[in-house]
Order: C-alpha cells, then sequence, then structure tokens
C-alpha cells in the first residue's frame, strides 16, 4: 500500500474530512464533517465515486503536494489558484496529477474551504468510524508537511472533465427556519433580524461563524442565557455582544445561548463558504417551504453526475494536454452513470 | 448509534400539519410564545413537558426550564423508552439537563408525525415518577483543589460565601450525579450542588482549560473532557481522560453515574497520575 499523498508544505487549515460521525450526539460528540458538504458530493461527481470517501478540506489555502503514483484528482468548493508544475488548473474539474509532479493550491480567489479529491479516496484509518478529523474534539489534526496519507484504490475514470458549480461562496441570503427559542426574543427583533445586513466576521472556523450587523445587535427577552439545551449544525446562537454566531458542522453538541433559528441544511455551506467581510443576509421561511428546498437540494445532489461536462480548451496550449490524459489501462467511455 | 437511515420509499405527503414552531416574524402566524405541547400528569410541572422543534430536522421533548432532578430523571427514562421503540424516522436521540433531543430523517418522514408519536408516548405515564437508569456506577476521582493547577478556587469560594478551605471540603465530599453528557465528547455535567454555589459563570473567558479540569458554576460542576476556553471557574484538577477515540469504550462517564471528587494533595496526585490510569480513578457499582 504504497499509493499515498506527500504533503510538501500545508496552510494551517488542511484536514482529512469525509461525511463526518453520526450517532454520538448522547455522548457530546457532534457531527463534523466538511464545512461544505455539497462540495464532497460534487467531487465525488467528478471522479465517478462516493461522496463518503474522504477528501482534503482546505481553509483559506492549500499546500503543495505530491503523488507516489498517478493519480486522478477533482477540485471543488471554493476556488483557489491551482496548477501542476506550473500549468494552472481548473477549479470544479477533475485532472490527471502524475507521479512526482508537483500540485500546488494557493490562496482562495472567493470563499473559504476549498477541496482536493483522489481517485479511490484517503483512506486513513477511521476513528468513530469516520475519517474526518474533529480538531474541538481532539480527533486527528492539520497537515503538515511530512505527512503521508494513504489513498484507496481507484477503479479509475476519465479526467478533463468540469462541472459548473451551485454558486454559493460570495453571501447573499441564507434561508433560516424558527425554533422552540424563536419565542424568547420580541416579534420585532426578529422582524429586526430579516432586515439586518450582515458582515461575516474575521472570526469564524469549523465550530462557528460569527456575523456582525449593520445596527445594533440583537437580545431575548429573558437575558442572556437558558437552560443548556442540544444544538444543531445551522442554530443562530445570540451570544453576548448581540451578534449571531452561527454555529457549524464542528460546533458543541449543547449550548446556554438563545437561538433565534437555525438555517437550512441546504443553506449552511453558503455561511460556511463566506469569506470574512462577506455581506449575508437571513429570511426566515415557513418549516413546509424550508423542506421542499431541503428536498430539491438532495435532488439536486442525484443529478450532479449528469451535469458533468468535459473540459474544452484551446488544443494548441500543449500544458493543458495534461487535463485531457486518461489513467492508463483506463478505457476510455467509462461514462458517469 | 445511528441507525441506519431507512432509504425513502416515497415522498411522504408534501404538507403535513406541522408541529407549532414558534414561528415568529413579519410574516409569522401567532405571537412567537414558545411551543406547548399538551400538559401531561400533574400540573406540579407547569407547561411541561412539551415538544417544539429544532432547525429542521430536530424535535425537542423538554420536561422543565430549569435544572431539577425530576426533570434530569424524566428525560434519561424518556430517551431510554424512546431508544427501546425505535420510532420510525427517529435517526437518534441525546439528553441535555432536562430534555430529549431527537434528530429526524426529515425528508423521510414528516417531523409533525413523530412528534404526535412522541405525544402519545409521553401521555403513557408520569416520566417524572421514573426511576433512574440501571447500570449506573460510583467514582471516585483524585483531585487537587486550588494551587497553581486550578487556579481560581479562593475566587469561586469567594462567591460562594466561603474560605478556600471551607470549599474545598464541601466539593470534595459533595457526591455528585452525572446529569448529562454534552458539549464536548464525554464531558459531564454534573449536579447539584447547594444553594450557595448558585454562583454565575465569569463575564470573561478564560483562555483555555487542560483536560481533566474540574470547573464550577450554577450549582453543578463540569469535568473537562478536551482543552477548551471556559466561562466557568476552574476550582481542581484531575488526571482523568473522559474520551479516548481509540479504545473500546470511547466515552467512560455515563448519565446516572455518580462522582466523587475525592481531595489529594499535589504530590499524591502527581504520583497517581504518573503510576496509576486514570490519576487513580476507580468505579464500583451502585446497587
Amino acid at each position: 500500500m504504497s499509493r499515498a499523498l506527500i504533503v510538501h508544505q500545508a496552510g494551517p487549515g488542511v484536514t482529512v474530512q469525509d461525511l463526518g460521525r453520526e450517532g454520538y450526539l448522547a455522548f457530546g460528540l457532534s457531527r463534523g464533517g466538511a464545512a461544505d458538504r455539497l462540495a464532497l458530493h460534487e467531487g465525488a461527481a467528478l471522479l465517478g465515486q462516493s461522496p463518503t470517501l474522504a477528501a482534503l478540506e482546505m481553509a483559506g489555502t492549500g499546500g503543495t503536494f505530491e503523488a507516489t503514483e498517478a493519480m486522478r484528482i477533482a477540485l471543488t468548493g471554493a476556488p483557489m489558484r491551482a496548477s501542476i508544475d506550473g500549468a494552472a488548473l481548473v477549479w470544479n474539474a477533475a485532472h490527471l496529477l502524475p507521479a512526482g509532479a508537483r500540485l500546488i493550491i494557493g490562496p482562495a480567489t472567493a470563499g473559504v474551504y476549498g477541496y482536493l479529491h483522489l481517485g479511490g479516496g484517503l483512506a486513513t484509518p477511521e476513528v468513530l468510524g469516520a475519517r474526518s478529523a474533529h480538531l474541538a474534539a481532539g480527533i486527528g489534526a492539520p497537515l503538515t508537511a511530512g505527512d503521508r496519507l494513504p489513498v484507496g484504490p481507484d477503479r479509475g475514470g476519465e479526467t478533463g472533465l468540469m462541472l459548473v458549480p451551485e454558486e454559493r461562496v460570495s453571501g447573499g441570503m441564507v434561508r433560516i427556519v424558527a425554533g422552540c427559542q424563536t419565542g424568547l426574543f420580541d416579534p420585532a427583533e426578529v422582524a429586526r433580524l430579516e432586515q439586518t445586513e450582515f458582515t461575516r466576521d474575521a472570526r469564524g472556523n469549523r465550530m462557528g461563524v460569527r456575523l456582525n450587523p449593520e445596527g445594533a445587535g440583537f437580545a431575548a427577552r429573558g437575558g442572556l442565557t437558558v437552560l443548556s439545551e442540544a444544538i444543531v449544525p445551522g442554530d443562530i446562537q445570540i451570544t453576548g455582544d448581540g451578534a449571531p454566531f452561527v454555529l457549524m458542522a464542528e460546533s458543541q453538541t449543547t449550548g446556554g445561548y438563545p437561538r433565534i433559528g437555525a438555517v437550512l441544511p441546504c443553506d449552511l455551506a453558503r455561511v460556511a463558504q463566506a469569506a470574512p467581510g462577506t455581506r449575508l443576509r437571513l429570511r426566515f421561511v415557513p418549516m413546509d417551504e424550508a423542506l421542499a428546498a431541503e428536498r430539491r437540494a438532495a435532488e439536486a445532489r442525484k443529478t450532479l453526475r449528469r451535469r458533468v461536462a468535459r473540459l474544452t480548451r484551446d488544443p494548441h496550449d500543449i500544458r493543458d494536454l495534461l487535463s485531457y490524459q486518461l489513467i492508463s489501462g483506463v478505457v476510455a467511455g467509462n461514462e458517469e452513470e | 448509534m445511528a441507525r441506519a437511515a431507512a432509504a425513502c420509499r416515497s415522498g411522504f405527503p408534501e404538507i403535513a400539519p406541522p408541529v407549532p414552531d414558534g414561528r415568529a416574524g413579519p410574516s409569522g402566524d401567532g405571537d412567537g410564545a414558545r411551543t406547548r405541547g399538551d400538559v401531561t400528569g400533574s400540573g406540579a410541572h407547569g407547561d411541561f413537558p412539551r415538544i417544539g422543534r429544532v432547525g429542521l430536522d430536530g424535535l425537542l421533548v423538554s420536561f422543565g426550564d430549569r435544572l431539577s432532578e425530576a426533570g434530569n430523571r424524566a428525560a434519561l427514562a424518556f430517551r431510554a423508552a424512546v431508544e427501546r421503540e425505535t420510532p420510525a424516522g427517529v435517526e437518534e436521540s441525546s439528553t441535555s439537563l432536562v430534555s430529549v433531543f431527537l434528530r429526524i430523517d426529515a425528508l423521510c418522514t414528516d417531523p409533525g408525525a413523530v412528534a404526535r408519536a412522541m405525544q402519545v408516548l409521553l401521555d403513557s405515564r408520569d416520566w417524572y415518577a421514573e426511576p433512574l437508569p440501571e447500570g449506573r456506577r460510583l467514582w471516585r476521582i483524585p483531585t487537587v483543589y486550588g494551587s497553581d493547577l486550578a487556579p481560581q478556587l479562593g475566587e469561586a469560594a469567594a462567591e460562594a460565601g466561603l474560605t478556600p478551605e471551607a470549599a474545598m471540603a464541601e466539593l470534595s465530599r459533595a457526591r455528585m450525579r452525572v446529569q448529562t453528557i454534552g458539549f464536548a465528547p464525554g464531558q459531564p455535567y454534573l449536579g447539584e450542588l447547594p444553594a450557595h454555589w448558585d454562583i454565575p459563570r465569569q463575564q470573561a473567558l478564560t483562555d483555555r482549560v487542560p483536560v481533566g479540569a474540574l470547573v464550577v458554576a450554577i450549582r453543578q460542576l463540569v469535568l473537562f473532557s478536551v482543552s477548551t476556553p471556559t466561562g466557568w471557574r476552574h476550582v481542581g484538577q484531575t488526571a482523568m481522560r473522559l474520551f479516548r477515540p481509540e479504545a473500546e469504550v470511547p466515552f467512560v462517564l455515563r448519565p446516572g453515574d455518580e462522582v466523587i471528587f475525592e481531595a489529594v494533595g499535589r504530590e499524591a496526585w502527581e504520583r497517581l497520575r504518573a503510576e496509576a490510569s486514570d490519576g487513580g480513578a476507580t468505579s464500583e457499582a451502585i446497587r
């Protein structure tokens, strides 16, 4: 098992992520997993493999990588400057990474979390049923230079494929639902939440993202703290200074700050991918509308493979031929299902 | 553990009557009052138990709006019943101090229907009269109070109107019960200390307390399973590792377990930490 990805250099927030661990809420361990779950589905569609396979999540910037043998890769999520041995790579696309070549992934040009997927997926050891690093729980750690990550066997397929992603790296409208603590806030406060423009604070990570209101902060009638209750990803806590704090994949499992609502799961990537300074708005939707939106998102994930298309490039640009190579031994025409 | 999500055979009816969700806002219906389930049992628990929504796919069955021994027992017993009955659509459940959280497969199962099933279960008995869980254990965990290891004993004692010596004596003799595991993996909230320990959290957070830190606020103790910032005051230090992701039993304590944080001197603690697993912590079955 020498098939591996070698890390020569890594930014501070590069971790192995999959869809996380379910079933441990009663033990105080939140699901965790990729901050932008849709990106895992997109990478899986580009490589024609399962979305449950682990990938590298890169917060803000990537690193320098090398493969021990030729591998298919896909790049999704926040677009980052990427190149193989100096040849620029298209984001939201699948490419071939030749053995020994240098894959350099630089800073994000929009959004926060970029993803590097490998044909066969990362095959690091599972902990409690998943490969995701959960830094808050002390599971796994950010990657550092010298790390060598095992990569699973790849059943092969084409490269030189691309996918137009659902736009989610520039902020905008985020849909939320009311919950059993929304009533702790005066209706006027709740109305003001919808009318307020928010800016994503510089403070934000896999646990939560702070949103700065353009005007005054928000407050519940009963004061600062309530009885500690279960938290779900997307819950919007109103903390001490009145700024909403959206709880993300790696949040704690319980919290004692009042929650004014919760972001729909299908809109949570929009919050995760809002870079500091990005503007966001929150809009309440009724539960039935929320469920319908979630159902549409689930349907859209199923159509991702059908939406994969060939990269079309100038054939005279010789360096780009890299993107069109097939893994040797793999029959072309191995179409997406 | 999570139950395997059954594949949706077909979409469930598009719009089932939703559980009242406290919807409030300019286009909202109602006054934003908190969700009320039908009151079961006696009036001793006010509007409780009641069922509310958490996010798109969560239900919260609440047995009170503040910590009570009966409410905690009710929550533990209700969750145990849910785990036994495995109602359709419930993917996972957990408890916090006096409530039960249910994660629903909302795309396959109408959360409103699950809520109605939960109401039937709620109405089936007086949950506040249910016994504590089976298989509880009494733990004795050697603890250094105060010193540079736990620098806020004096401050916490002053808040409680005690000398540091008296505070240590009280805390080290108290037999505390694990009321819930939460916030961080394997991390217990233990109750309940006498009323003079109803001290607030600090305004400013302590930057970081180490794993095994014993902290106090609002008549409760928390034993930290991870190193984290906290608003609770750090009064004791243990060598207990509550979360062991690599072990056969990754989460050590369970709700209902009881713990005595026995005072030991610094030297004895250092020796136990070096020589014994978990700094000399022991457990025995509660009969």
